[in-house]
């Protein structure tokens, strides 16, 4: 029997990302109000241990397609099999995690499947057979609730709104082997080359994040080398502030994040960049040093647990969200924090 | 080169957005060309300008949409074109990208259309994805730079920004753009092109017109809400050396016990 309640698990390399898991654990509370179980979807190449591990996770059944066209992430093939697969057996619900895969793919098997999608949900509640989703809009600004009248009803999760599921080792299903839908020859894409972000943590699963702001450049007891203008100094001196960013971040094993004017300004790349044009997080714990806290930034981290401030300017709106707040030069208070955290820590 | 922007009309980022009674409202707060989209309009013209061609900029919206199509306009966008009829006023994803998808085949011999990562009052981002998937071309999506763009072999290369790092994906044209923030800032509009956009007629396709069938919106919004406040008791640490402190708060970021 098919079960109403699917899980796309999305991977890099062979290994899932850890949302897959929240995404599954939101799947079967979803199930146990629809009833049945839950499937497990899988696709890429050399990825078979990725079902057993689903089913460890809460999966009953896994459809697993194992295929080298499917090695790197490209949405056509793999929304051609997914849309595939569903249009056969006709899920009530497709869950994805809000990667930019799992984005893409929602989008591309909803119009495949002539249905809705539902983007970036961080909670789902079931009201007379349909899915609610509740999802932030105007960067966070307002929560708007979303209905989907077709089926599949297909709805992205976001990264860390729903907690992990415990794995349990003595859970069996079964793991059906499924064929790829395209071939590589109708595919318009092809993946050439790949860099990967030297940055260490990534923003979106970070626990902690450390971040800073136009105050990073503000030290003025640096001195930058000769022969720099005015720019290159600013650029050099913001530099220098983010090496302290990023002590504090490798003690905590945070990522690294960054206002929008620090951005901006050429201090770090626009990768690192929180708030309403950037990323949106929601850490355990966020640091913001040299952030003032515009309401931009605020809607890309609002939702942190506890919030940690640090900055010069007493009347900065960040804190008002922080739970603790320095009042100070984080040029003077980085460098004992982070040794203070790292003896703490290690002890 | 023919070359499609697809832009939308938002609230200014700085808008304090709230819900009063039941409808959202940003105050007196302009309504500005989604700040993503600006990035798509000046990739459209960086492209226009090495290859040739002309740059078309589309919106699905109601009359005050024109706004936005006219700020791309004046950075230097050669025509726009409103699609607007009653039938898309409920539209979900699906039906905006279904005539988006109408409009560029009504234009005809597109090469390329750019759109932004995402519109920044619904936050749903798969609008460029959708209108790839219906018109059956390239999707490029999140792309940082066009590394190389030959209109004679209809070949791109791009780099793209996943979680994990930028990939290099080579596409086949027509192809579908979303870009990010790396991809250049935007130019401002020029006074001249200012002047020329102000005095331009912008023609309106209904659905009709385009000859497209869409199909029903069915995703619905049944409430919108403020968030719940969040209850911040801070507690501001001060007192003694710098050092100090340092001690003080990283003995109350241990108590939370995150870490």
């Amino acid at each position: 029997m098919t079960d109403k309640v699917w899980v796309y698990i999305d991977q890099f390399n062979g290994e899932a990302i850890p949302s897959s898991w929240e995404a599954i654990g939101a799947a079967r509370m979803l199930a146990d109000e629809l009833g049945g179980g839950v499937t497990a979807v899988i696709a890429g190449s050399e990825v078979q241990q990725l079902g057993e591990q689903a089913i460890q996770f809460g999966a009953d059944q896994v459809y697993l397609c194992d295929d080298g066209t499917l090695q790197e992430f490209r949405a056509e093939p793999y929304a051609s099999l997914v849309s595939g697969l569903a249009g056969e057996h006709q899920p009530e619900v497709i869950l994805f995690p809000t990667t930019s895969r799992g984005r893409e793919l929602a989008a591309m098997v909803a119009v495949d499947l002539k249905t809705g999608v539902l983007p970036d949900v961080t909670a789902l509640e079931v009201q007379d057979g349909n899915v609610v989703a509740t999802r932030p809009v105007y960067g966070g600004k307002l929560l708007s609730k979303a209905v989907c009248s077709a089926r599949p009803q297909l709805v992205t999760l976001r990264v860390r709104a729903f907690s992990t599921p415990e794995p349990d080792s003595s859970r069996t299903g079964n793991v059906n082997q499924i064929a790829a839908a395209v071939s590589e020859d109708n595919i318009t894409t092809k993946v050439s080359g790949y860099t990967e972000s030297s940055r260490g943590v990534s923003l979106n699963d970070a626990e902690v994040i450390v971040s800073g702001g136009r105050g990073v450049s503000n030290n003025p007891s640096l001195e930058p080398p000769d022969g720099m203008d005015e720019n290159e100094a600013e650029i050099w001196r913001a530099q220098e502030g983010f090496k302290l960013i990023g002590d504090l971040a490798g003690v905590l094993g945070a990522a690294v994040g960054a206002s929008r004017a620090a951005v901006d300004a050429g201090y770090i790349p626009y990768d690192q960049q929180v708030g309403q044009t950037g990323k949106v997080v929601s850490p355990d714990m966020y640091i913001a040093c040299g952030i003032s806290g515009a309401i931009q930034h605020q809607a890309g981290m609002r939702t942190s647990k506890v919030i940690v401030a640090i900055n010069k300017d007493p009347e900065a709106p960040i804190f008002k969200m922080a739970r603790f707040g320095v009042v100070g030069d984080l040029f003077e208070i980085l460098p004992p924090l982070t040794e203070s955290l790292r003896s703490r820590l290690s002890s | 080169m023919k070359i499609v922007v697809c832009v939308k009309q938002v609230p200014d980022t700085a808008a304090k957005v709230v819900v009063e009674n039941g409808q959202v409202t940003w105050g007196d707060a302009p309504l500005v060309i989604n700040p993503w989209d600006e990035y798509a309009v000046e990739t459209a013209l960086l492209q226009q300008e090495a290859h040739g061609g002309d740059v078309t900029v589309i919106s699905v919206g109601g009359e005050d949409a024109k706004e936005a199509l006219k700020h791309a306009l004046a950075m230097g966008c050669g025509n726009a074109i409103l699609i607007s009829d009653p039938g898309l006023q409920n539209a979900d994803s699906l039906v905006t990208s279904q005539a988006l998808a109408a409009a560029i085949q009504k234009i005809g011999d597109v090469d390329l259309a750019f759109f932004g990562r995402q519109a920044i009052d619904g936050d749903v981002g798969v609008t460029a994805a959708q209108t790839a998937r219906v018109l059956g071309w390239s999707s490029l999506t999140l792309v940082s730079a066009i590394s190389e763009l030959d209109p004679g072999s209809s070949s791109i290369r791009v780099e793209r920004s996943v979680e994990e790092g930028r990939q290099v994906v080579e596409g086949k044209l027509p192809a579908i753009v979303s870009v990010i923030k790396d991809i250049g800032e935007p130019r401002y509009p020029s006074f001249m092109g200012i002047r020329k956009a102000s005095r331009s007629e912008i023609p309106v396709w209904s659905v009709a017109e385009m000859g497209a069938e869409v199909s029903d919106p069915v995703v619905t919004w049944p409430e919108i809400s403020n968030p719940p406040k969040q209850e911040v008791v801070t507690e501001i640490i001060s007192g003694g050396s710098p050092a100090e402190v340092a001690e003080t708060l990283a003995e109350k970021i241990l108590e939370e016990k995150v870490l």
